[in-house]
């Protein structure tokens, strides 16, 4: 209610300054019509050296930009398709690149160059097909070959062919948390519907299916390197977007289907740990926290938790809510012995149902 | 058709001029019919709501520059919403919910599609008004209607709707997932749907004005370019606002009759829900089929307007006219059909995916083609830097970085991993926010002098506020592409729930920052908006030497728009600096521009434009 009266005076103020400023109009009397706010020709002049001022700062800022800015880009891709993803990535940039660098200075130049000086004369160009069928055409090669190199790569990422030992792991958000649900022995997921979901059984398996005995659910994910993996999506409330940056691999989870998408980890967290580019940006995000904490401790405030390795996550990319911004999984990408030496330590959903009965 | 009305038109002028009929306060001010007050109308609602949109953008910037840290502001603005000063999570994603609402609906569809072309169709074809007023007149206050709703909202005890501007279901369905899905999003959904009416009235009546009342000799293809775009735009909103509409009415009933369009197998607050069998997909489907052509709706207006101002301050005709007017209809028929690039990876068939891979692309050739023809026309002219000319040229700058980056989004296979990170976020604010406000500016500078009764606003303040917004935007906008490139999610209320993404905050300080000091920049613009109002300088009739209808009309605004008859039109808008035969002068010997309603003279070549 208080908002609304403090509104209301705002309003009548409001109303009552532009009254006074009618009766101010009123009083001055008309002033006389010169074309004071017309450019004239030192307005042009000063622009015209604006514009150049103008041009250098944004040259400056996209060169500083890709200077310092491009080492954030994510490392080289951890999965088999995602290298002829930066390949295309790569490519597009230049190209973009190459064209705006172009494009700018033309525009900026021409605004320069031909400033508005008493006593010049425009040139009458008016049309010119020859010329607008060039630029026409170039766009049309240009990007034909960009659509096909692209639909070339994305038909392969996403009309994958299932390997004979490829692993099935079913990913399930709820909100705001990621579950894994692995295939088990069979390799095969057990139905599973959110009519199912009771006590222990969160992801809703049918009880009543054999398939679904010996799947495992995991609050962690567990890759083995080189091993094709195929997810299956499942949603238990709302849309989320499973999105794993490192992998360049990102799919919708929507609730009421099941959404799927495959790679092939090839970089294990032991290696992409090692790597140059992860050394150096822990060593850059350690120093901020390090630094961080010493100001949260100073102000009497416990200290930011170590970040001492990295981990490959899954984050979600889909507003589902309040907790969106931390709704995240750590992956592990190890070797094939790794990986079934933890699988065989988790309990599968037949026994922890044992077990809870 | 056109000239049979047009002579009726002119046997009912001299009839109307011999008894002016006396207006009250509120059939002049408020329930006006006459389009020039009604474009005032929109011009300053839109501005008003353009300073929620845009306070709202700044108190988000400041919560993703120093995460959880306490603003006064916070309390000032968001009272229970910022307990002790810090954000709740809740009202950020509110907030930029509202912000991008706010933004695309309220200021750059109604803002400045509803203004200009409220002002200029009537004005640049020489009708004597739109073809309905009355429906002109509905339009706009059911328009007010909605923006009333959506301010409205803002004060709901449960928050106002924070799913995303995109509202997608079932975030927005269910009042358990989060408590802004009650009221808030209720009041988001009526408000649009009046929206959504007052639009198609809109252009309903843009689309019959521009086919029936153009004046004598005035033919389609003498058009300004920014009639062109109007038009087209109107015919974009006709085809694609309706499906919107659909999409609302059906997740009405969702919400509140128990239907299922959209909802299906789901386990919420601990229990199962009964809906099975809709798909959100669906809902995606439906939003993107009015959203995708609605960012042109919003981009060709200012396009069309950076086309007249580019031309008139060029001293030069716009570089190939037909190709502009190729592109603006290649370009509103291909919206209609890209709409699915914003759905790569929603879960639909990845052929479809290639299928909107091949129609994105093509756009970019029009819209190439369009930067082209504007660079050229930049060339060998005698520019005059007026503030509209530095905001065109502007618009043309963001235009092209904006749109470099689609060919990348564009992309079905790269936007599998920049999709929905700050690098989409980058994009559409350079490609249809800065540029659509840009040629927001550049349409109330220019044609400030035809709303205001001669009244122009201050250049020098003009200088000032286009110096510091071309600046401040890309210092915004551009680093935000490469902390997308990072990986980073955008709808994130703080990206420092864990480590890994600490080394952007720097990034993200300096941008807000940026962002502060721009939307300071605008208070320049509205200090000089309202006092020239008041006390802007009277300039000529023509300040601006331009050559379309509405410079023949006088200063104070009259009912009916001409005095005597409506002038007819002899030329298409765009001779400036042509010379006569013999190459010796101009066409009119001292005067650089030949007005549309100047007959071909002795001494002209006549061309076919």
């Amino acid at each position: 209610m208080t908002v609304f009266l403090v509104l209301i005076v705002i309003i009548l103020f409001a109303v009552t300054l532009w009254q006074m400023s009618k009766i101010y109009a009123l009083s001055k009397g008309k002033s006389s019509g010169d074309a004071g706010e017309v450019a004239n020709e030192k307005d042009n002049r000063i622009n015209a050296k604006l514009m150049i001022m103008f041009t250098v700062f944004f040259y400056f800022l996209m060169f500083y930009c890709f200077w310092h800015y491009s080492k954030f880009y994510l490392p080289e891709a951890s999965s088999a398709h995602g290298s002829k993803y930066d390949n295309l990535m790569f490519i597009s940039i230049a190209l973009i690149m190459f064209v705006q660098i172009i494009t700018q200075f033309l525009l900026h130049f021409f605004a320069y160059k031909y400033k508005g000086e008493k006593g010049r004369r425009a040139m009458f160009y008016a049309d010119n097909d020859k010329l607008e069928f060039i630029w026409t055409i170039i766009p049309v090669i240009v990007l034909a070959g960009l659509i096909i190199y692209g639909l070339f790569t994305w038909s392969d990422i996403m009309n994958f062919d299932e390997d004979e030992d490829a692993l099935v792991i079913e990913l399930y958000a709820q909100r705001f948390n990621w579950k894994a649900r692995y295939a088990g022995e069979d390799n095969t997921l057990g139905n599973a519907n959110v009519r199912f979901i009771e006590g222990i059984n969160q992801v809703g398996i049918d009880p009543s299916d054999s398939d679904g005995q010996d799947d495992i659910v995991t609050q962690e994910l567990h890759l083995p390197v080189g091993r094709q993996v195929v997810f299956k999506l499942r949603s238990q409330d709302v849309l989320h977007s499973a999105y794993m940056p490192h992998f360049r691999a990102q799919m919708n989870v929507v609730p009421g289907m099941i959404t799927q998408f495959s790679f092939t980890p090839t970089v294990t967290t032991e290696e992409i740990r090692t790597t140059d580019y992860m050394q150096e940006k822990m060593r850059t995000i350690q120093k901020i926290r390090t630094e961080k904490s010493k100001e949260l401790v100073a102000a009497g405030e416990p200290a930011l938790d170590p970040y001492d390795e990295f981990d490959y996550y899954l984050l979600c990319n889909k507003i589902c809510g309040q907790s969106h911004y931390n709704m995240q999984m750590k992956i592990i990408v190890e070797s094939e012995e790794d990986y079934e030496a933890w699988i065989k330590s988790q309990e599968t959903f037949k026994t922890s149902i044992a077990a809870q009965e | 058709m056109s000239a049979h009305s047009t002579a009726l038109d002119h046997a009912h002028d001299d009839h109307h001029d011999h008894h002016d009929h006396h207006q009250t306060f509120i059939s002049k001010y408020i329930f006006s019919t006459d389009h020039k007050m009604i474009s005032k109308q929109y011009l300053i609602t839109g501005l008003i709501m353009g300073i929620i949109g845009i306070a709202m953008s700044i108190l988000f910037r400041l919560q993703l520059a120093w995460p959880e840290k306490s603003f006064t502001v916070f309390e000032i603005f968001l009272g229970k919403w910022a307990p002790e000063g810090v954000m709740d999570p809740s009202i950020y994603l509110s907030l930029v919910t509202i912000h991008g609402t706010i933004m695309v609906f309220f200021v750059l569809t109604a803002g400045l599609s509803g203004t200009f072309s409220n002002l200029l169709i009537p004005l640049q074809i020489g009708a004597r008004d739109m073809a309905s007023g009355f429906l002109n007149m509905v339009s706009y206050w059911l328009f007010f209607l909605s923006a009333f709703i959506m301010c409205c909202s803002l004060f709901v005890e449960s928050g106002p709707a924070a799913a995303g501007w995109t509202i997608y279901p079932p975030l927005s369905a269910l009042p358990n997932s989060i408590p802004a899905a009650g009221a808030g999003m209720t009041l988001w959904l009526v408000s649009m749907a009046i929206f959504i009416a007052s639009s198609l009235l809109g252009s309903l009546n843009y689309v019959v004005t521009v086919i029936n009342l153009r004046t004598k000799g005035m033919s389609m293809t003498r058009l300004p370019l920014t009639i062109w775009a109007f038009f087209v735009t109107a015919i974009i909103g006709i085809v694609s606002f309706p499906v919107l509409l659909s999409a609302a009415l059906l997740l009405i009933m969702d919400r509140s009759f128990g239907t299922s369009f959209f909802l299906s197998d789901i386990y919420i607050g601990g229990e199962v829900l009964h809906n099975s069998g809709g798909s959100p997909v669906l809902f995606e489907h439906l939003f993107w089929f009015l959203g995708h052509p609605e960012v042109y709706i919003v981009l060709l207006p200012a396009l069309g307007i950076s086309s007249e101002v580019i031309a008139t301050n060029s001293r030069k005709p716009i570089f190939g006219y037909r190709a502009m007017i190729a592109s603006i209809l290649a370009i509103a028929f291909l919206s209609t059909i890209v709409w699915g690039h914003h759905m790569f990876i929603s879960g639909m068939n990845p052929f479809l995916g290639s299928v909107f891979t091949f129609t994105t692309l093509l756009i970019a050739i029009p819209s190439a083609v369009k930067a082209f023809n504007y660079i050229t026309t930049l060339w060998k002219g005698n520019l005059q830097f007026n503030p509209a000319m530095l905001f065109s040229i502007g618009l043309v700058s963001t235009f092209i970085t904006g749109g470099l980056t689609g060919i990348i989004l564009g992309d079905s296979t790269l936007d599998i991993n920049v999709h929905d990170t700050y690098f989409v976020v980058a994009h559409f604010h350079l490609v249809m926010g800065i540029s659509a406000l840009y040629g927001l500016f550049a349409g109330v500078y220019h044609w400030f002098p035809k709303m205001f009764e001669g009244k122009m606003m201050s250049k020098n303040l003009g200088y000032v506020h286009f110096w510091v917004t071309a600046i401040g935007s890309y210092a915004v906008f551009f680093p935000m592409h490469f902390i997308g490139m990072a990986g980073l999610p955008r709808r994130y209320y703080s990206n420092t729930a864990f480590p890994y993404f600490d080394d952007l905050a720097d990034v993200n300080v300096l941008i807000t920052i940026a962002a502060i000091v721009t939307a300071a920049a605008q208070l320049v613009f509205l200090y000089n908006f309202i006092s020239s109002i008041f006390y802007g300088k009277k300039g000529e009739k023509n300040p601006w030497k331009s050559n379309t209808l509405e410079w023949t009309t006088e200063h104070e605004h009259i009912h009916g728009n001409w005095v005597g008859e409506i002038p007819s039109v002899y030329r298409w808008p765009y001779d400036y600096s042509k010379l006569n035969e013999d190459e010796t002068d101009y066409v009119i010997p001292g005067q650089d521009y030949v007005p549309q309603t100047v007959p071909l003279q002795v001494n002209e070549e006549e061309m076919n434009h």
